[in-house]
């Protein structure tokens, strides 16, 4: 099998494939691509959280004839942004449901000339009183979404919760929260538009998902499907946040374009991206644990809920991955989650690399150490005792049918820490020190691909094809944004069709050009995609055989005769394969039941923190990441996804705070929305052990989204190890830790006085 | 273009450049705007990110804080003036065998500060690179391949010259 198999070219740390563009300054971002006669688009937005437009005026003191205004009335076809639950507008129709609401659109030749314009649009409203906290809206304050604000909810059941507890040697319950978490991708949300009668629409921009785009405008336009085409352009960072906003932005642009008659680019700058844009859903979980008096699990029951904001957005899939990681890599026989995702008067909450995993665990993995010292008992014992191990059935009674290394990754990670060694020298020396060092640790899997019958439902279709100037390209509608998508399906389409890397060019994505393989998210383009393409040079080297007379061997000059032959005999040489399901997987949407996921990639964090109780800041001084990801394609892009990963944890957990003032987002800048700088990141360890997953692109799982999943926890646990204080909620900036030391110190002070 | 602008020239990339434009527009918009430099890229405006980082006279700047007319007479260094004959830069090969650069947005910037650092001081301590590029923000790498790049491009160029010295020895 291929997955076993040696490689020339996967495994190797080729290149970046658009390296060399990216550092000689020549990569072209949206930002850096002008087009004939293009004017510049702005948005004027809602400044209340929740009310009825009573009216829009506009300042005489400018010259509106020199602008193109677009509203809610301009939209062709239906004004609906195209996601799961059409209920969001692209422009707010008489009422608007969250503050930075998109209302009207402006264009002009002259991008300096829109600022004084957006501020001349006077906008009168009836308020209507919001809602912000997922208490106010699950206790129906005010009905702002549906019938009851409940965007949506699951149910998990599995054994019988409700027989453990009278009989339980310990119950351990605890409420855990996480705040709102920014991308901060450097690059801020950006398109251009161009709209003709005859040719339809054309987006070029920042993002991620460009049928996800597509799907959105043919609707906004109410146009056929091939007249509307959507262009990745280089993209300066995602994380997520270019999943779903980009289908509102490109709707904007070409709305603006239809009315302009020129092309329209639109680019936010760093307060309106951070202030309008999706960011990662706050959370509450509520854990309430039964073991027996060794520590094993005998019953979990886990309430989880998100603030999901204004619209339903990606919400129920957000909430669909935290259910299905809030319990864990343990084995539980009983175990209840409820989840539910509640609509607030804020800006819709949205993906963000994790998608609901990072707060599910960070609760579960806070919560062990909780029951560990409610216990009296070692946190890492807690864990090994209950890990899950090949065989055994997960919540959703998923059995564990390809191989579980926790109990190793758990060693590993112990042994490159020297994590007992260094909790006794900081047992000795924090007492003497006002710098309180600690270790904390945090285990988990995140689930590689989509959820459940997501990838099915997908039916990705992907291949390669070799162009009569003798290009053999990558056709996926997968994009790369730093990941390194490009790097890794070329090596993956080089070994398979047995080339050069050099030889192999991805196509663009464009949906003009390339089948729809789907999102790119949810870790999915290497284990899923990949796989496609790998099929599919393999099954272009039987076509080629077969029409176009390869032979078992080939030189390169052979395989370029062979596709000339082919394209001969059949007009061209191109190979597409469809998604195929694993065998044996099942899935019970309703229920909640079955395979959650084709495959899980598997972790052990470590964090050493120290707290320095004059200043109330904590900082993590050395990070180990232990990690089985099935097979490692590139060391080097995975090594950096790891390390990119736990940095943009750290900042989950320490630095990154969202403040909002009547549901407008007050620190949105750089200068108050903080992110860890090339001071403030550790130095990263990072340890794969590799398990080929036969179903795998040359037995990869996911990467991407693990390693945000631990650092939280992990930091959290080394806090309580270093200071004896527990935290339930992050981040956990310098206030608030000085919040709960400085009470304890004010109280101490008279004693020592 | 205003009849009012006054002409200011500069010196881009070893090119004198002469431009017309509002005094007090950023040099960040003169380069990629006026010149089509946009391999300087902006990130937050407001000299946070570092993103739009180059080389003035020496000194390191955040190009979005630069009023063009306060470049008159400079010498500046953007990423397009890194590499030499079509050749990368070692900082540029560094990143790029390193795993230095992913999205690509802040490593212009990067590049710049990096050049800068290594310029001062040549054989950087691992806390001299980490309060070098502290000024520039990366959210992909987490840095450690930044540091990496630099600390090989650091090795390869002592190689060099070391080579160097031995061949003129």
């Amino acid at each position: 099998m291929s997955t076993t198999a040696k490689t020339r070219i996967v495994g190797a740390p080729v290149p970046r494939k658009e390296g060399a563009d990216k550092l000689l300054g020549q990569a072209r971002y949206v930002d850096d691509i002008e087009r004939e006669g293009m004017w510049h688009g702005a948005t004027v937005r809602s400044t209340i959280p929740r009310g009825l437009i009573r009216s829009i005026e506009f300042d005489r003191r400018i010259d509106w004839s020199e602008f193109a205004v677009v509203t809610a009335a301009d939209v062709p076809g239906e004004n609906q942004i195209q996601l799961i639950v059409a209920d969001q507008p692209c422009l707010a129709d008489g009422m608007v449901n969250h503050c930075d609401e998109a209302i009207l659109l402006l264009a002009h030749p002259d991008k300096h000339k829109l600022r004084e314009a957006v501020g001349a649009v006077r906008i009168e409203y009836d308020p209507l009183p919001p809602i912000f906290t997922i208490e106010e809206s699950e206790r129906q304050d005010q009905v702002v979404w549906g019938a009851d604000n409940l965007l949506k909810s699951f149910v998990l059941e599995k054994g019988n919760v409700d027989s453990v507890w009278e009989s339980a040697a310990h119950i351990v319950e605890g409420e855990y929260r996480t705040g709102a978490q920014e991308h901060l991708y450097i690059e801020n949300n950006g398109v251009i538009a161009e709209w003709s009668a005859e040719n339809g629409v054309t987006v070029w921009g920042s993002l991620q998902c460009p049928y996800y785009v597509h799907k959105t405008l043919i609707k906004i336009f109410d146009l056929p499907d091939e007249k509307v085409r959507v262009v990745q352009t280089e993209t300066g960072g995602a994380f997520g946040g270019k999943e779903d906003y980009p289908s509102t932005l490109a709707s904007h642009a070409a709305l603006l374009a239809m009315k302009s008659g020129h092309p329209v680019k639109m680019v936010y700058d760093r307060m309106e991206d951070l202030a309008a844009t999706t960011k990662r859903h706050p959370s509450r979980t509520r854990h309430r644990t039964a073991l027996d008096k060794d520590g094993k699990l005998l019953a979990m029951e886990i309430d989880f809920a998100t603030d999901g904001g204004a619209y339903a957005t990606l919400s129920s899939t957000v909430l669909s991955r935290a259910t299905l990681h809030a319990p864990g890599p343990y084995s539980c026989p009983n175990v209840r989650i409820r989840s539910k995702s509640w609509a607030t008067n804020k800006v819709p909450y949205g993906a963000f690399r994790g998608f609901g995993a990072p707060q599910a665990i960070f609760a579960l993995e806070r919560h062990m150490d909780e029951i560990a010292a409610a216990m009296g008992i070692d946190p890492v014992e807690l864990r090994r005792q209950n890990f899950l191990h090949d065989g055994d059935t997960t919540a959703t009674e998923q059995v564990m049918r390809e191989p579980v290394m926790m109990d190793q990754l758990l060693d590993r990670a112990l042994r490159e820490s020297d994590y007992y060694a260094r909790r006794a020298q900081f047992a000795r020396e924090n007492p003497s020190s006002p710098v309180k060092r600690g270790m904390g640790i945090a285990a988990f899997y995140h689930g590689s691909g989509f959820t459940g019958s997501g990838e099915r439902t997908l039916n990705s279709l992907a291949g390669v094809d070799v162009t009569p100037e003798g290009k053999v390209r990558v056709l996926v509608s997968n994009t790369e944004f730093g990941q390194g998508t490009n790097t890794v399906l070329t090596q993956i389409a080089a070994e398979s069709i047995g080339l050069d890397y050099d030889d192999i060019t991805m196509a663009a994505a464009d949906t003009g050009m390339v089948p729809n393989s789907g999102p790119t998210v949810a870790s999915r383009t290497v284990m899923v995609v990949g796989r496609l393409i790998e099929r599919a040079g393999l099954q272009l080297l039987n076509m080629l055989r077969e029409h176009g007379g390869l032979g078992a061997h080939f030189t390169r000059e052979e395989f370029f005769a062979a596709c000339e032959r082919h394209r001969a005999a059949k007009g061209e040489v191109r190979s597409l394969v469809r998604y195929e399901a694993p065998p044996g997987i099942f899935w019970d949407d309703e229920k909640y039941h079955g395979e959650a996921y084709p495959s899980y990639a598997w972790s052990v964090h470590v964090a050493q923190v120290a707290v320095d109780t004059v200043t109330f800041s904590a900082e993590v001084e050395e990070f180990w990441a232990v990690q089985e990801v099935g097979r490692v394609l590139h060391p080097v892009l995975a090594t950096g996804q790891i390390e990119g990963g736990i940095a943009q944890g750290i900042g989950y957990a320490l630095y990154e705070k969202v403040i909002l003032q009547n549901g407008h987002m007050a620190n949105n800048q750089m200068t108050n929305y903080i992110i860890p700088t090339a001071e403030d990141v550790p130095p990263i360890h990072v340890f794969f052990e590799e398990i080929p997953f036969q179903h795998g692109g040359y037995g990869a799982k996911g990467i991407g989204e693990l390693p945000h999943d631990g650092p939280a926890p992990a930091i959290v646990n080394a806090i309580k190890d270093a200071t004896g204080v527990s935290f339930h909620s992050i981040p956990l900036l310098p206030e608030d830790l000085f919040a709960v030391f400085g009470a304890e110190q004010t109280v101490e002070e008279p004693a020592t006085l | 273009m205003s009849a009012s602008w006054p002409t200011i020239r500069f010196t881009v990339n070893g090119e004198s450049r002469e431009v017309h434009a509002p005094p007090m527009k950023r040099l960040l918009d003169v380069l990629r705007e006026d010149l089509h430099l946009t391999g300087t890229k902006e990130g937050c405006g407001e000299g946070e990110c570092g993103s739009c980082s180059v080389r003035m006279n020496g000194e390191l700047v955040n190009s979005c804080l630069v009023p063009v007319l306060q470049a008159e007479g400079a010498d500046v260094q953007t990423v397009e003036g890194l590499a030499l004959n079509g050749k990368l830069h070692p900082l540029q090969q560094a990143f790029l065998d390193c795993g230095g650069a992913q999205c690509g947005i802040c490593t212009p910037g990067m590049l710049m500060a990096a050049a800068q650092l290594m310029e001062r001081n040549p054989h950087p301590s691992m806390a001299e690179i980490r309060e070098g590029l502290a000024g520039n923000l990366c959210r992909c790498t987490g840095f450690m391949r930044i540091f990496e790049s630099v600390l090989a491009a650091a090795t390869e160029t002592a190689e060099s010259v070391a080579k160097k010295a031995h061949r003129a020895g």
